[in-house]
């Protein structure tokens, strides 16, 4: 298996479509017959970064690198930036509006679960002008 | 015991039927989902009253068994479409949480 990149346009505001690339992205996993662990890491992940990118961003963009070794997400979105990283990584620290918790969210709990399913992960951000994680699992 | 004989055993309404054969390992409570979604067993039968888009999307990310919605909270018609083609049974009953919780350990065989 070479490298297979598959990209996403995550849309903002739109909680329906929600979770569509994360859940493709299991489905391919599945198929290439990826270990159960790796996916259920990747999938949890993806699925915390689309739906920061729909509550606090309008949407964004994802790219998803998947070879034998590792899986690969790249979340780009053009919001308003995190001004305090430190905070946001703090499970339960939360900025959501409260439409949002009335669905569900805003544990606080989005970061902290990428951190904690990924083996690596960083971000890129800056106020005003957007975010970019990177996020690595491991096969 | 399968997710049928869950719903027999609860006296639930199956909203969506979904795949009732599936295995029931275990029993999950939680309404805020990203926090389900850290920690929903997989094969769980995943108690709440989220029954929204999203919460079908958890369940399926977390390869839970079914949603089984308390204190008859409703499904929203775009959930029901989804777990349908995700084929994610979604039960419904009367009691909370606490009480159905109680109720499908001891279907379970389940204790503290």
């Amino acid at each position: 298996m070479s490298t297979l990149t598959l990209r996403y346009e995550v849309p903002g505001d739109d909680f329906t479509r929600a979770g569509e690339a994360s859940s493709d992205v299991k489905r391919k996993l599945k198929q290439l017959g990826y270990n159960p662990e790796a996916i259920r890491k990747v999938a949890i992940a993806m699925y915390e970064g689309e739906i920061n990118m729909v509550i606090h961003a309008g949407g964004g963009e994802a790219t998803v690198d998947i070879d034998p070794k590792q899986v690969r997400i790249v979340l780009t979105d053009h919001g308003p930036g995190i001004p305090d990283v430190g905070k946001a990584m703090q499970e339960g620290w939360s900025t959501a509006p409260d439409n949002v918790r009335n669905l569900g969210f805003g544990a606080g709990m989005g970061l902290p679960n990428m951190k904690k399913y990924t083996d690596e992960l960083r971000i890129d951000t800056k106020v005003g002008e957007g975010t970019t994680l990177y996020m690595t699992v491991f096969a | 015991m399968t997710i049928r004989e869950l719903a027999d055993g609860l006296r639930a309404e199956i909203l969506v039927e979904g795949d009732l054969t599936r295995e029931a390992e275990t029993g999950y409570v939680g309404d805020l989902l990203s926090w389900v979604m850290a920690r929903l067993p997989e094969g769980a039968a995943w108690m709440t009253v989220m029954g929204n888009l999203n919460a079908v999307a958890v369940c399926s990310l977390k390869d839970g068994a079914c949603i089984i919605l308390t204190e008859n909270a409703a499904l929203d018609e775009d959930a029901r479409r989804r777990a349908g083609m995700e084929d994610i049974p979604v039960l419904r009953v009367e009691d909370g949480a606490y009480r159905t919780a109680l109720r499908v350990a001891a279907l379970l065989g389940e204790t503290a």
